[in-house]
Formats: C-alpha cells, structure tokens, sequence
C-alpha cells in the first residue's frame, strides 16, 4: 500500500479562530449596548451612527456572519482535513476566504453605521456587499469540494454531508434574496415588492437560521462531540435519515414567519405542516448527540468541553421544539411581535450556537497549539456563567412577551381596549428589559473570561502550523468490475445536485403560486406609487431601520383593528420595493399611522419621543430636522422603480423634483402655522410625508397632504 | 379573500399536495435505504471521525513553520 505523507493546514484554522473569538466579543458587547438603549434612550446619544436602528443590525449581523460564521470555517477547515485526510485544496483560496470574510465584515459594519442597508433582516448589506459575499462564499466552496474530490478517505462522513448542504443552500438563498437593482452604488431596490417581497425575505431569513445556524452545527456536532466523548456518534442510520428529512422539511418552513399577514393563506399552512414535521429530524439529530455521550456522563462531570455540549445540544432541542409550536397559528397570534420571538431566538443562538462553539474553541485551541487547556477551572467558570447569562436572558423575556401580547389583547367588559396606549404595555416590560440586559452582560463577561482563557493556553503552548500526516492513497479499483473510485470521486458533486434538488422543490413549490397570484391579485384600485417626497422618505425610515422596532402590518384580530384600524391587505403593498412588514413591535404598528397625528406631532415627536409621550423609549432623531434631503438620486430612483413595475408616467421622473418640492413646501407651511419654523428642504419633512401617506390609500378620504 | 384570489389559478391544490406526496416518497426512501445498509458498513462511516487519533499515525515534527 503506497502511503502519502501530507500536512494538515493549520495556520487558516488558527485565523479562523482568532477572528470567531474578536469577532465575537464585538458582536456580543454591541448586543449588550443595545439591550441597555432599549430602556435608556440617552445611551443612543443622539447620534444616528449610535442609534438603535442603525446599530440592532450590526449586532445581529456581527454575531450570526461573524463570529458563527468565523466559527463555522474554524470548524470545517479542522475537521473537513481530517475527515478526508487531505490538507486543503488551494491554501490561497484558503486565504481569500478569510481575508475576504473579514473584509465583509468590517465594510457591512461600516455600511450599517452610515445607514446603507437594504432593510431585508439579515441581509440588510447593500449590492456590493452581496456580491463579495456571494464570490467569498464560492471560494470556500470551491476549496471544500476540491479537498474531497482528492480525499484519501473513501467514504463522506456526514458531517462532510452537512457542510456540502450548508455551501449549496445558502449559496442560493443568499443569490434568491439579494436580486436587486441598483440606484446608486449604496442604494438599490428589490426586485420584489410586498407579499412577494416578504416571502422572499422570511423564505430566506428562515432558511439562514437552518443553513447557517444550524445545518453547520450539526456538522460540527458530528464531529467534535465523537471526538471530545472518544466514541463514535450513537447511531450513523439515524445521522443519515436526519440529514435528509432536515434538509428536505427545513426549506418549506418560512411562512411560518408571516402566519396571520396579508401571504396567502394555503402558505401559511404549509408553512406551519412543514414547521411542526420538523421535529422530528431536529430531534433525531439531538438525540442522537446526547445518546452518543451515553456511558461517558461521568465524563461530563470534569469536562468543561463535554458540559458546554451537552447544554448546547439541549438547548438546540428546546428551540427546535419551541420553533414548530409557535408557527401553530394560534401560538403564533399570541407571540408573534413581541419579546417571545428574541427569546426563543437567543436559546437557540446563545444556547446552540455559542455553547457549541466554546465547547469547540475549549478543544480545538489546545488541540493546534499542542498543549493543554490552560485552565480547567476557568472554562468550568466560563460554561456556568453562560448557562446563568442564557437563563437570565430569555427567561424575563418570555415573561415580557407573554405579558405584553395578553395587555395588547385585553378588553375592558364594554369592549373597549383595557389599554389603548401602546406605551402602558412597553413601561410595564421595562423591569423585564433591565433584567434581560444583565443577562446579556453576563454571557459577555463568560465570553470574555474565555478570552484570557485561550490566549494563556496558546502563550503556553506552541504552534503546529503544518501538522505532518500520512495516510494511504485512495486504492483504485481494478477496471473490469466497475470503477467505483471514479463514480466515488465523483459523488460529492453527485451528491451536491441531490441536495440542491431536495431544497429548490421546496422553494418552487412556495414560489410560484405566490408569483402566479401578482397577474391576479385584483389591484386595489385607490392604491397610488409613492410620491417622490414620500419615496424619499421611505428611505429614510429603511436608512435609520425604522423597522426593527415597528411593524407595518394590522393582523386581522378585533384587538388590532380597534387599536390600529382596517388590518393590512396584500393589495396595498405592491409599490412596497422592499416590504417594511417588520416582525417585532418594541413600538407600535405604523401600517394606518396616516393622518393619525398631525404634521406638527411628528415633527416634535422625531425630535425627542418624550415630549409627546412622557416615558417613550424610542430614540430622537435630532438630525432629521438638520439635514438637507438629498434628492440627487430621485429620478433615477423613479427610473429604477419603473423599471420594477411601479406604474410612474414616462418622463415623470424629469417632473419628479419639481413635485417632491411643492409637496414639501405644503407640510412646511402647514408646519409654520403650528408655529413651527422649518425649512422644506429637511430630511425630517420627507419623513412626515411618508408617515402621513401610510396606509391612507385604502381610506375613502383621501389623506391631507396629497 | 385570498382564497378567492388564490381559486383563479388553475389546480393551486396541486402544489401543496405535490409537497407533501414528494416529501413522503423521500423519507419512506431514506428509511429504506437506511435499514438495507449493512450494520458494519454503518459502524465504519461511523469510526471515520476517530481514525485519526488511532490508526492514522501523526509526526509531530514541523512545529513552528512560517
């Protein structure tokens, strides 16, 4: 037998490594700050880089892109050498992928602070973003694929099957969803508007939580959890049955998200059979982890790696139970909007995700710098610290939801809202929110004993950049059977289409009956195109993401329609490039916010919440009615828009300017005679018309300022 | 009213049921398959993570390159 000496690439591991562990405290700490803003407006310091909006996305965006996804190519870049006993394919593209993924990230950080953001939740990166994302993401793949076309292991593991669904699918979630077309060089449109706008978006938004939270993981699972344990995993059949039936169910769940809006209903419902099928294969998958651990559990007891596990993959069964529960419509009506949602979000993310990825950072550090864990006691330290952060986290946040939901629903015996001020419900959260922020400092803290944890244990240690190997080279089979090494070889591409298979049957069937449904929606005819000033406007509510905090979509509930007005209908949203449906209410919903309040409320209430509504928590955007609208992109906006589908007369777009200035000038004059002295050209009056237009067009009076 | 909406195309009760008859045919199949595999073969795939450590002799030589 001819056996090959080699070297396991170490060297992009230990990068991968160092950027999960920066990355994270980064993503971690501007969590912990926004969970402080929440109930300490001040600590927004009326500064729009430093505002809520602006800054929610970085955090969401810095730990899943970030610090999970540095921690998914630490993770595959160790383990997929290992499975396949090959070094890398191309250590330059080794290389791409990590420059490049940190390239990203810093320029989404930057982008997300000056406000350009596309407003798409999770992949809220503008154009050029996405496609450096989408040409890194092919690097890696390309790299993953070519080291198991020349792997000296015959057979994929499945964790190597987790990894290759993880390449193809994001990859085509992340193409689907980000098909826009540019305005400018930091601004586009999507292609989609309205319903289909959504269901894109949560198509994808879903589909993110299941193929880059968790479809890696488990792939991670597979392996480090055998690895840590010293025992293989309790049983591959069921590994192989959860890969496929997780894959193939994982896709058809996104209108889950949408339950109750204006999506058609057969979707909702097959987004909610989808949803509670999935159970079972995220269950599998759990059981499976910890049966494997099964005869080892004393084990757990003195290993801070097998601990950080074992919660992980806990709490990985109790978000994936919790998931299908809630997209039961009735769950749903309940929790959908409120502090629910982060909650069970945040079992799964700081639970699963981070749990497991400590456990691997604990193992995999001492593992390349050839030494022992530095401190024992230390990592003991860090895993109860962040079992008491996660417990601290989500536990008053479900109390928040819960009680929230039941005060929006509550009804007096007349039958009149028991609390028809929005604000009453969120002072009532607030303790909740105090609570919760201590939470998340705790987690930080645990993340940051870490820190110090791994760097003594690398300082004592020392590095094995290129670990020498040697393994037997694949045996070829003699040629008058069958070539089975040559059909082998060529599975992973085989079984990389097979995958793709399995997850666009899910995204067509989805798709094309919502797309069908555009030629017949019969358009509502009172609904109007923006006017320039509004559209200008809208942007200005997606550039500072008005949207975290507000929805724009009345639910058809008794309890809704008597706080908000007429729920919100499919047919109003087709000028919507994007949708700003939103998915939580730290605010209430702005879908018939028209005409609600007058020009002048909006003005003094964007100035500073609290003057209008003693005890508000929202930001004051004191800039709004500093800067000069930019109105250099309107007519190409209107082209653009056109272009899309939005019916603007040909030529409109030379008249745009001209028209966007009339209509301020009339809410500037309306200003003046509340006393209020502004000039037309501000931000903050193309933000009043957008507000004021909001869900006015199905009213049979037509709103004031048009 | 989207019901109405979604009744003016043709057979849209094809696509859930097509959903659900796709998914079926794939699990039964996987289990299928799943069960016909022989149980040593399953023990060997399920070793791969753990050869390295046992059978796979790793040198310990170039420490500290580049």
């Amino acid at each position: 037998m001819n056996v090959e000496k080699f070297s396991y690439d170490n060297q992009i591991v230990k990068l991968f490594t160092i950027a999960t562990v920066i990355w994270g405290i980064v993503g971690m700490t501007v969590g912990v700050l926004i969970a402080f803003q929440i109930y300490l407006p001040w600590l927004n310091f009326d500064l729009q880089y430093t505002t809520f909006g602006r800054i929610r996305p970085l955090h969401t965006n810095a730990v899943i892109f970030a610090f999970v996804g540095n921690g998914i190519f630490a993770g595959v870049y160790y383990s997929l050498q290992r499975l396949t006993k090959s070094r890398m394919f191309s250590d330059l593209l080794s290389k791409i992928n990590f420059w490049g993924w940190q390239l990203m990230i810093v320029a989404v950080a930057v982008t997300y602070v000056l406000g350009i953001t596309t407003s798409k939740e999770y992949a809220e990166a503008e154009w050029p973003i996405d496609i450096m994302i989408a040409i890194i993401w092919v690097a890696f793949g390309i790299n993953m694929i070519g080291t198991i076309l020349k792997r000296r292991e015959k057979h994929m593991y499945v964790a190597i099957w987790f990894y290759i669904a993880t390449f193809i699918t994001v990859a085509v979630l992340h193409i689907v969803n980000s098909i826009e077309i540019p305005v400018s060089l930091t601004k586009s449109y999507p292609i989609y508007a309205g319903v289909q706008d959504a269901l894109v978006q949560w198509w994808y938004g879903h589909n993110a939580v299941a193929f880059f939270l968790t479809t890696p993981y488990l792939g991670l699972m597979y392996y480090y959890l055998p690895k840590a344990v010293n025992r293989p995993i309790y049983s591959y059949r069921l590994s192989i049955l959860h890969f496929w039936s997780l894959i193939f169910i994982y896709i058809w769940a996104g209108p889950h998200h949408l339950l109750y809006s204006a999506l058609p209903d057969w979707a909702q419902s097959l987004g909610t059979v989808f949803s509670l099928m999935l159970i079972a294969p995220s269950w599998g998958g759990m059981l499976n982890g910890l049966l494997t651990i099964r005869g080892a559990w004393d084990r757990v007891r003195d290993n801070p790696v097998l601990k950080f596990y074992v919660v992980a993959i806990t709490a990985y069964g109790m978000a994936t139970f919790e998931g299908p529960m809630l997209s039961l419509k009735n769950v749903n009506a309940l929790a959908h909007f409120t502090d629910w949602i982060p909650a069970h979000v945040h079992v799964g993310t700081l639970g699963w995700n981070g749990l497991l990825t400590f456990g691997m950072l604990y193992w995999l550090v001492p593992k390349i710098w050839n030494t022992n864990l530095f401190s024992k006691k230390l990592a003991t330290a860090h895993f109860w610290i962040a079992t008491l952060g996660l417990v601290v986290w989500v536990v008053p946040m479900y109390w928040a939801g819960l009680t929230q939901s039941l005060m929006w629903k509550e009804f007096t015996p007349l039958g009149i809202l028991q609390y028809p001020n929005f604000l009453e419900t969120v002072l009532q959260i607030v303790p909740m929110y105090v609570i919760r922020s201590i939470g998340g400092s705790l987690y930080l803290v645990g993340a940051i004993v870490m820190v110090y944890n791994l760097f003594k244990t690398a300082q004592q240690g020392s590095f094995v950049a290129n670990e020498a190997a040697e393994a037997p080279a694949l045996i070829k089979e003699n040629n008058d059977k069958f070539n089975s090494h040559r059909w082998l070889e060529k599975r992973p591409i085989q079984f990389a289409l097979l995958a793709t298979v399995a997850i666009l049957i899910g995204g067509i069937v989805e798709f094309i009956p919502t797309f069908l449904i555009k030629s017949n929606i019969p358009t509502i005819e009172s609904v109007k195109p923006y006017s320039p000033l509004e559209l200008e406007g809208r942007d200005i509510y997606i550039r500072e993401s008005c949207n975290s905090c507000h929805s724009q979509m009345v639910r058809p509930f008794r309890s809704e329609t008597e706080r908000y007005g007429e729920y919100s209908k499919a047919g109003e949203f087709v000028y919507d490039h994007p949708h700003l449906w939103g998915s939580k209410r730290t605010g209430p919903d702005l879908h018939r916010v028209g005409g609600k309040f007058s020009n002048m409320w909006h003005y003094l209430h964007m100035q500073n919440p609290r003057q209008m509504s003693p005890g508000s928590i929202m930001p004051s955007y004191p800039w709004l009615l500093e800067q000069k609208l930019n109105t250099e992109l309107t007519l190409n906006k209107i082209n653009v828009m056109r272009m899309l589908g939005v019916p603007y007369a040909d030529g409109y777009e030379n008249q745009a300017v001209a028209d966007l200035q009339v209509q301020a000038e009339g809410i500037a004059d309306d200003l003046l005679n509340s006393g209020i002295v502004v000039e037309s050209d501000k931000e903050i009056v193309a933000l009043i018309a957008y507000l004021q237009r909001l869900g006015t067009d199905i009213k049979v009076k037509p709103a004031e300022n048009k | 009213m989207f019901s109405q909406n979604l009744a003016s195309i043709d057979n849209v009760w094809i696509f859930p049921v097509i959903s659900l008859v796709l998914f079926f045919l794939i699990f039964a199949g996987v289990i299928i398959w799943v069960l016909k595999k022989d149980k040593s073969y399953m023990e060997s795939y399920a070793n791969i993570p753990l050869e390295n450590d046992n059978k796979v002799k790793i040198i310990e030589e170039s420490k500290n390159e580049k």
